[in-house]
């Protein structure tokens, strides 16, 4: 089928398999790599984007369920200079492999623009659905808190 | 020199590409003409492929070709190179474990390859098979020492074990059992291959090691060495699985070669159980006796582990036992169970980890049945030289751990904590930690440009410890450059040769070489000024040259490294060198060691058991990077936390497959699990170590967390728990 | 994925028209569908989306809570009304899945929400519920996963939702609607035992499209608690989980249950409520040695395997910890 989809900022049409993954058009059709593919069944959040500002997992997100849609991606959420938060995970070293880094950030991005307060439990419960092999995840916790704090 | 950047505490350089998403993977390395494939993989743990229907799969648009064993190119030759694993690549129909590749789908798309492969029926015919050890306990034997990492012979006695166990006023006879575990690190097994004409291959790989990947696929390929290229700059986490080429990655090849179109095959997660390596099942026996002061008379280790049909891989776990304590009587032996289930491989701190969870358990129960402080314990046998080969350790500084742990943790031995209010349990724990310093064979080249920046360069990789950060450190500071003068590239087997990331070495080998090179350089540019008669250095001695930010300053006169080179024509300057171990290394025993002190939180209702707070504190030499450093550790601690309370692979029995094939019933540790983790290191200046004085903190902090868990477990409720993980129904 | 039509329903009827074509299956949040189709665990030729119908509204009545069949697992979890009036629901979709996942799945997804059985997603595993009457490697296989009440010697896969566990509990009413019209049905018929037909998982006829949940909320209701004991802190499935709720009457000396409700999750092949046990409850002391006693006679009839033979002891103890938080109150 036929259809459109706002990918971070612009407008893109596409020519897709309804069912085709939202995932792999990202990744395959507009070479936007920085969405991972650790699990491919919705248990790692490496593949977590923001469909219409929420957080989803593109790896099931059949990609007609997004037509006319806006989707942002890791690659979405800076222009030229990091954010604050990406800022963060690079100072507080909440990447190492960074395979689970970009899902991490759209993740740990939705909760920052939650407003909610970022004690500890509320931004593990945040990114309770991304998984991290290298960490062991306080730094991922010390970089959405950091960058909290600088943001707000 | 002394390093002024080496040892700080710098942000990592690739940060920036990984939290924007640009730093590229190896199956996001972008080839025209890619094509997509996909493996089709066996149901039975043994047997015979009698047939595979293709017509269905073939017939899917896009399909490019469907390969078999029937049908796949022969390779040259099938052998592997010496220490390398087995493959299973389909130059025959045997079946040897369940989920084997046996055939391979190549499309010109991922969803088409995806669903033409599950459009492929194989026909199997099985035959009996098991992946019990029970069943094939019978059937133990002793390995060769070419199948453990360091070598070692498989049994190793000292004095009389026997007699020491008679003598001893307390003993602890007991068994432990560590269970199959994937090492899941999070980027999937990766290869695209792309051949540039009939006998030249470009292979990007997510793998440890490029070398390694080079050597076997030009072996089985017979191709000259020179003639196969393997890039990965980026790689999503190893941990051991990485470590060595597997089918898949010889399988890209062959596609590639045999539809004529660069390939790109991806592991799904379900298929990195299995035949990409995992954690053997151990069961360790352990006998230890001590007089009342708790000084050991005598310690036996055994271990069995599994390992294939038709390849011998060797969890070393009884080796931590040969260099952990001061005894007199002591015997330790591995012996191996072939099973029909794939070759497992290192797994993050192989032997240490499993083995420590048995020998750190045991000490623990010793010291309980001797009512004695656990630390206590530790202290009265604490090892001054190494107990087996009669070395000096070249820097130990477990005193130290010990101490600083104990008072970082507040540990007080209070034989058992009260619940508290809300009635869960609580309980310390805590174990020792090791793992041995290994050094290997590196290569680096450092060039400096006429612009006045260098460029290092070797072969090793990045898993995401810091590799990138860590060698522009060393370069900085041995070159005589700002950290935004140099860049270090790594990743691909052009460059020289570099040993895979594993067995925490690299940063030790890596930085040996990196020193040496730049260090070279540096020199040669010094050699260079003062005997060029444009420069202002002229005819100064070399050692009296004094040179900072790539500026060269003796007498009141200066001159710059970008001067020389421009000076000599405008070509780089280049320094090649070379590090390794000598046979002065031999002298000693060495090893990384280091303290962990845990608490934990049991409910005595429920069985769930939560890491309230985890401290180590670890001795690893020099540390070149604390920041990074400190993440390596946490890291570890936390696989520490996953192997004492959550992972393992099951097998169902009967048919021989591994059912916990995703990230839903293989439990890795998630975000709530995971407390308070404190790591802290104890400086050493180890000069017989290597040059870097390195000695590697990527698998020392797994070892000792489970046990230490456990320990703190047993205080909590008075269950000891000697087979992990440690799940509620262990604790009902 | 196969090959197979794709149409997006605009209205109600024109997804049921398109639901009770042969072969079809509705999509909606996708986490159950997209996953399962793409394993070939599930081939539908027919795809009908009714993402996008308007049937997202969370309504608190007096009397019971009405969740729209598209509400996410997010919007229910989250809803004031269903913190206040149901926390045994709020805390059961809380402890399900994770953030992103919650935010795409829907009430009626996880109404109809697969089993997480290892052997139902393994093609090379023998399942009659994946291929009626094919056997199941389950029975004698890897077992720590699976129910011990309400198996069958064809099926012994647990229900995954925490969700319908606590709509099992308090009385909650399907409203589906069909090529025959609309109609309710209570949500502890609404699953299937397997029996001879583990295949047949709902009590749903070719086309019926779930609209909405009722669920009464009643004084057991605004008392309730979910308790979940899982393999790690979050984001795994359920080894035992309960729902319960109390209506306790009398002072603080001497309160007694009213009326109790109480369902487990992890151990039944369908969200196991027990209409036995809430009676044995009612008019007893809330004490830790009632609810023991109910735990005992609701697991009596629980028939064990190898590997998950501690469930048996895991549900009585999970039960006295859910009975015991709700008798505390909120």
């Amino acid at each position: 089928m036929r259809l459109e989809l706002r990918i971070n900022g612009s407008v893109r049409s596409l020519e897709v398999e309804p069912l085709k993954r939202l995932l792999d058009v990202l990744r395959e059709d507009l070479i936007l790599t920085g969405t991972k593919e650790g699990c491919g069944e919705g248990e790692c959040g490496a593949c977590a984007v923001l469909l219409d500002g929420q957080l989803v997992n593109s790896c099931l997100v059949a990609v007609c369920q997004a037509a006319g849609a806006s989707v942002v991606t890791i690659e979405g959420l800076s222009s030229s200079a990091l954010t604050p938060l990406q800022r963060s995970f690079v100072e507080c070293g909440g990447a190492q492999c960074g395979i689970c880094t970009p899902g991490m950030i759209v993740a740990g991005q939705c909760f920052l623009d939650s407003g909610a307060a970022a004690t500890d439990e509320a931004v593990r419960e945040a990114i309770a659905g991304n998984l991290c092999r290298c960490t062991g995840y306080t730094k991922i916790v010390e970089s959405i808190q950091h960058a909290a704090r600088e943001t707000r | 020199m002394k390093p002024t950047i080496t040892g700080q505490p710098l942000a990592r350089i690739d940060g920036h590409a990984k939290v924007t998403g640009a730093a590229r993977y190896s199956a996001e390395v972008q080839i025209s003409g890619v094509a997509y494939g996909v493996l089709v993989t066996s149901a039975c743990a043994r047997g015979r492929i009698l047939a595979i229907e293709t017509n269905d799969a073939e017939r899917e648009p896009g399909v490019l070709a469907v390969i078999t064993p029937k049908n796949a190119l022969r390779l040259p030759d099938t052998k592997v190179p010496e220490n390398d694993r087995v493959v299973q690549v389909l130059q025959d129909d045997r079946i040897v474990y369940s989920n084997q590749p046996v055939a391979l789908v190549v499309a010109e798309t991922l969803e088409g390859a995806m669903h033409a492969a599950l459009l492929v029926k194989v026909h199997e015919e099985k035959e009996p098979a098991t992946v019990r050890l029970d069943d094939e306990i019978k059937n133990a034997f002793e390995p060769e020492p070419q199948s453990a990492s360091g070598k070692k012979s498989a049994d190793q006695v000292r004095g009389d074990p026997a007699r020491g166990l008679r003598e001893a006023a307390m003993r602890i006879d007991e068994t432990y059992q560590t269970p199959y575990e994937t090492h899941n690190p999070l980027e999937p097994h990766a290869t695209t291959a792309v051949w540039n004409g009939p006998d030249r291959l470009t292979v990007y790989d997510a793998t440890q090691g490029v070398f390694g990947v080079r050597k076997k696929l030009a072996k089985m390929f017979a191709l000259p060495t020179g003639n196969v290229r393997v890039l990965t700059k980026f790689v999503g986490g190893g941990f051991g699985c990485k470590g060595t080429p597997w089918s898949h990655v010889i399988l890209a090849a062959l596609a590639a070669k045999q539809v004529g179109r660069p390939v790109k095959l991806v592991l799904t997660r379900p298929q990195m159980f299995g035949m990409v390596g995992g954690r053997p099942l151990t069961r360790q026996r352990l006998s230890v006796g001590a007089n009342k002061q708790g000084k050991l008379t005598a310690l036996r280790h055994e271990s069995v582990s599994t390992t294939s049909r038709f390849d011998d891989f060797l969890e070393p776990a009884a080796s931590v036992s040969r260099h952990s304590y001061a005894c007199e009587n002591m015997a330790t032996s591995h012996r191996l169970v072939r099973l029909d289930i794939a070759t497992p491989t290192y797994m993050r701190a192989p032997g240490e980890a499993t083995g420590g969870f048995a020998l750190e358990s045991a000490i623990d129960e010793l010291a309980h049945a001797l009512k004695m402080d656990p630390l206590a314990l530790r202290l009265a046998s604490y090892a001054e030289t190494d107990p087996t080969e009669d070395k000096p350790f070249s820097s130990k500084s477990l005193r130290k751990c010990y101490a600083e742990g104990a008072r970082r943790f507040g540990w007080a031995w209070n034989k058992r904590s009260p619940a508290r209010a809300d009635g869960m349990l609580v309980g310390v724990g805590m174990a020792t930690s090791s793992y041995p310093a290994y050094f290997s064979k590196a290569e680096a080249l450092a060039r400096m440009l006429p612009d006045g920046t260098a460029l290092v360069t070797s072969g090793a990789v990045d898993l995401g410890g810091g590799t990138y950060t860590v060698m522009s450190q060393v370069a900085a500071d041995a070159i005589g450059l700002p950290m935004d003068r140099v860049r270090f590239d790594l990743g691909d087997s052009e460059m020289p040769e570099a040993p895979r990331s594993g067995g925490s070495q690299t940063a030790a080998s890596c930085a040996s070489a990196v020193l040496l090179a730049g260090r070279a350089l540096r020199d040669k540019l010094v050699r260079m000024a003062v005997a060029d008669a444009g420069s202002p250095l002229l005819g100064a001695r070399p050692d009296e040259v004094l040179i900072e930010n790539g500026r060269m300053t003796a007498n009141g006169r200066t001159d710059s490294f970008a001067d020389v080179v421009k000076r000599a024509g405008g070509a780089p300057v280049e320094e090649r060198a070379r590090a390794g171990p000598d046979e002065a290394r031999k002298k000693w025993s060495l090893h990384s060691f280091g303290a962990q002190f845990v608490e934990v939180l049991v409910d005595p209702d429920l069985g769930h058991v939560r890491v309230k707070r985890l401290v180590g504190v670890f001795a690893g030499g020099r540390i070149l990077n604390a920041r990074l450093a400190r993440s390596q550790l946490m890291g570890g601690m936390v696989w520490g936390i996953g192997m004492a309370l959550h992972e393992e692979t099951v097998y169902d029995e009967k048919i021989g497959r591994i059912m916990t094939r995703d990230l839903a019933d293989y439990h890795v540790p998630a975000h709530a699990d995971v407390q308070v983790i404190e790591p802290y290191f104890i400086e050493e200046e180890d000069v017989h170590v290597d040059p870097a004085g390195v000695k590697g903190i990527g698998e020392i902090g797994i070892t000792g967390t489970a046990a230490a868990i456990a320990n703190a477990v047993f205080n909590a409720t008075g269950k000891r728990v000697r087979s992990l993980p440690i799940t509620p129904d262990k604790l009902l | 994925m196969r090959h197979f039509t794709f149409e997006r329903a605009k209205s109600v009827d024109e997804a049921v028209k398109g639901g009770a074509q042969p072969e079809a299956a509705f999509l909606a949040g996708g986490t159950s569908l997209v996953d399962l189709m793409k394993l070939e665990v599930l081939t539908p030729l027919r795809i009908v989306d009714v993402s996008r119908l308007d049937l997202q509204k969370i309504e608190a009545r007096t009397g019971g809570l009405v969740l729209g069949a598209l509400a996410t697992n997010t919007d229910v979890a989250l809803h004031p009304e269903v913190r206040r009036r149901l926390p045994a629901l709020a805390e059961a979709l809380l402890s399900g899945a994770s953030p992103q996942l919650r935010n795409a799945a829907t009430v009626g997804g996880n109404l109809l929400q697969r089993t997480r059985c290892a052997y139902f997603r393994d093609l090379a595993t023998l399942c009659n519920k994946r291929t009626p009457r094919s056997g199941c490697d389950a029975l004698e296989g890897w077992t720590r996963m699976h129910a011990i009440l309400g198996g069958s010697n064809q099926c012994i896969a647990a229900h995954p939702s925490d969700m319908c566990v606590a709509l099992a509990a308090f009385d909650a009413r399907v409203k589906v609607r069909g090529p025959q019209g609309e109609r309710e049905i209570a949500l502890t018929d609404f699953h299937l035992l397997p029996e001879q037909h583990p295949d047949r998982e709902f009590a749903l006829s070719p086309g019926e499209l779930v609209i909405s949940v009722f669920v009464p909320t009643t004084a057991a209701a605004a008392r309730s608690r979910y308790v979940k004991v899982r393999d790690r802190a979050s984001y795994a499935f359920a080894l035992v989980s309960c729902a319960a709720g109390l209506e306790l009457s009398g002072g603080t000396s001497g309160r007694i249950i009213r009326e109790a409700r109480v369902a487990l999750g992890g151990v039944g092949t369908k969200p196991w409520r027990s209409i036995e046990a809430e009676r044995a409850l009612a008019g007893q002391p809330p004490t830790k040695d009632s609810f023991r006693k109910a735990a005992e006679l609701l697991l009596a009839g629980a028939q064990p395997r190898r590997d998950n033979a501690f469930k048996v002891e895991l549900a009585k103890r999970t039960m006295v910890r859910a009975l015991t938080l709700a008798a505390e109150g909120a």
